[in-house]
């Protein structure tokens, strides 16, 4: 199977787990992924200007329309949600909150699930509500791989049994392991899809 | 490590098909709303509209898109829910506090020069940006001066606007947002609360005209020197985009300027051109002095 774009959500404790997983990806990982990480309205863009300081891969804030590109992490701005488009740009929105959270993980997931069927993977991360549970069954049903961080290793697990209590997902790892998994599947994706450059 | 499971392969071999079935249905759903409404989502962000329509979807009990294409057409209220949905009217008083301080300390004293001043607010929503506009104009002696025209397509969200009455748990947020914008009284000198309500000072409605305008199907309708068009396009493609920019190109007079959302952009559209950036971050833009 090759995956043309990975989806992550997190909330609580999420910027030490995202820290893990960016961090231990190969330098040549080309799969796109797009974050939604639950954070304060008001909060500046430190965190992605952290996160793209410690690693490989460009780490930016999303803009809107923007062109997803290989080798990118795209992270929803605060207090908006983040929609993926069927041609494979980003969409911003200041609708209502969803699960109590603006952006919202099951928004990302859901529109992404549309958009790459079979050819997404799907994360779920650390965190103190259940956002993300329904968009990542969603993912499933529509062929793609779901993987959720094993709760006894998450700094808070109520967002990753969530998930394991709704459906049953394709792996449930700690963040090495998933860090592991991915570059092993990037290391074997093709990647040869013409849509996206 | 552990191999995915064998329902990995056995996945509905038909989602694709679904989805593009759905996709078709949708496109026939917005030609039926056009066609017969006037209203033109056809150039909206589709993942938006797919949201949304699958959303009404799941809470009735249609059976699928197809079904509510039928009730669209036959069902006149049936029209103003779909309204509602594909409208997202999500707003509040001094959002982005930071842009209304710049707006007051970089923007107004310019204006000032003026004696008689023009604003329009495209996408005013239930009217929270515009009061706060009157409020600033009123603080800053430019009030009395100045005539705002406030436009939506949605005419529930153009009634709570003109009514100027919220709920009181928003007050905490907006009186925040008012301080940190750069307030120079208390908040609560502009409303009186009543019930669960808060009645905004029927003062502030003195020069504001709201009316009903459609973005992308309706025209310039006066020459103004400001234009606030805020986290509205974001729900547009972007041909819809370069229409209604290239619309308050035209909508201003030299010298004017146009303030976006924070997440949007002059920068990529031709109408770049006829403009400078004065304030990146907060997306404010001068026009031009100099002829096409
Ligand atoms: C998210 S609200 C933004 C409100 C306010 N400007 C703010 O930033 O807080 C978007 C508004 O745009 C309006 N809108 C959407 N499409 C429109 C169109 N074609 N013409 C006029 N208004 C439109 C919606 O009805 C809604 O009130």
């Amino acid at each position: 199977m090759e995956y043309s774009a990975i989806v992550i959500g997190a909330s609580a404790g999420g910027l030490n787990a995202l820290k893990t997983i960016l961090t231990g990806l190969d330098a040549e990982f080309s799969i796109p992924l797009l974050v939604t990480q639950h954070i304060s309205a008001h909060s500046d863009n430190y965190m992605t200007v952290h996160l793209n300081s410690l690693c490989k891969m460009t780490v930016k804030e999303a803009d809107e329309k923007e062109k997803i590109e290989k080798g990118k992490a795209y992270f929803a701005p605060p207090n908006f949600h983040m929609l993926v488009e069927e041609d494979y740009s980003i969409s911003l929105s200041v609708e209502d909150k969803v699960n109590y959270a603006r952006p919202s993980i099951d928004i990302m997931f859901e529109t992404a699930a549309f958009a790459y069927g079979n050819r997404l993977i799907g994360i779920i991360l650390t965190g103190a509500n259940n956002d993300g549970a329904k968009g990542l069954k969603t993912i499933k049903e529509h062929g793609g791989l779901t993987i959720v961080q094993d709760p006894t290793t998450a700094e808070v697990d109520t967002m990753p049994r969530s998930a394991i209590d709704l459906f049953r997902p394709h792996y449930v790892l700690k963040l090495e392991s998933i860090a592991e998994l991915l570059n092993e599947i990037n290391r074997k994706n093709k990647y040869r899809d013409p849509r996206i450059h | 490590m552990n191999k995915p499971k064998a329902e990995k392969q056995n996945r509905e071999p038909d989602t694709d098909v679904v989805n593009k079935n759905i996709n078709l249905e949708i496109k026939l759903l917005l030609e039926a709303i056009y066609q017969k409404y006037g209203y033109d989502f056809r150039n909206y962000g589709q993942a938006h509209i797919k949201r949304r329509v699958l959303h009404r979807l799941s809470g009735s009990n249609l059976k699928n898109i197809s079904e509510l294409i039928h009730e669209v057409i036959y069902n006149d209220s049936f029209i103003k829910l779909i309204l509602e949905d594909l409208s997202i009217t999500v707003t509040e008083m001094f959002r982005d506090p930071t842009f209304y301080k710049r707006l007051r300390e970089e923007i107004i004293p310019l204006l000032k020069t003026y004696p008689y001043l023009k604003i329009w607010h495209a996408g005013c929503s239930t009217g929270q940006e515009v009061y706060s506009m009157a409020i600033i104009l009123k603080e800053e002696k430019l009030f009395e001066r100045t005539q705002i025209y406030a436009t939506d397509f949605n005419q529930l969200a153009l009634k709570k606007a003109r009514e100027g009455i919220y709920p009181i748990d928003k007050i905490k947020e907006y009186t925040r947002n008012y301080q940190r914008a750069g307030g120079k009284n208390a908040f609560s000198d502009y409303y009186t609360a009543k019930y669960e309500s808060v009645i905004l000072d029927s003062s502030l409605k003195k020069n504001i005209v709201f009316a009903e305008h459609n973005l992308v199907t309706d025209n310039v309708f006066a020459e103004v020197n400001l234009v606030i068009c805020r986290n509205v396009l974001i729900y547009f493609n972007k041909e819809l985009q370069e229409r209604v920019l290239s619309l308050f190109e035209q909508s201003l007079m030299p010298g004017g300027y146009l303030c976006l959302g924070s997440k949007e952009s002059l920068r990529f559209s031709s109408a770049y051109k006829h403009f400078q950036e004065i304030d990146d971050k907060e997306k404010i833009y001068k026009k031009n002095f100099y002829l096409r």
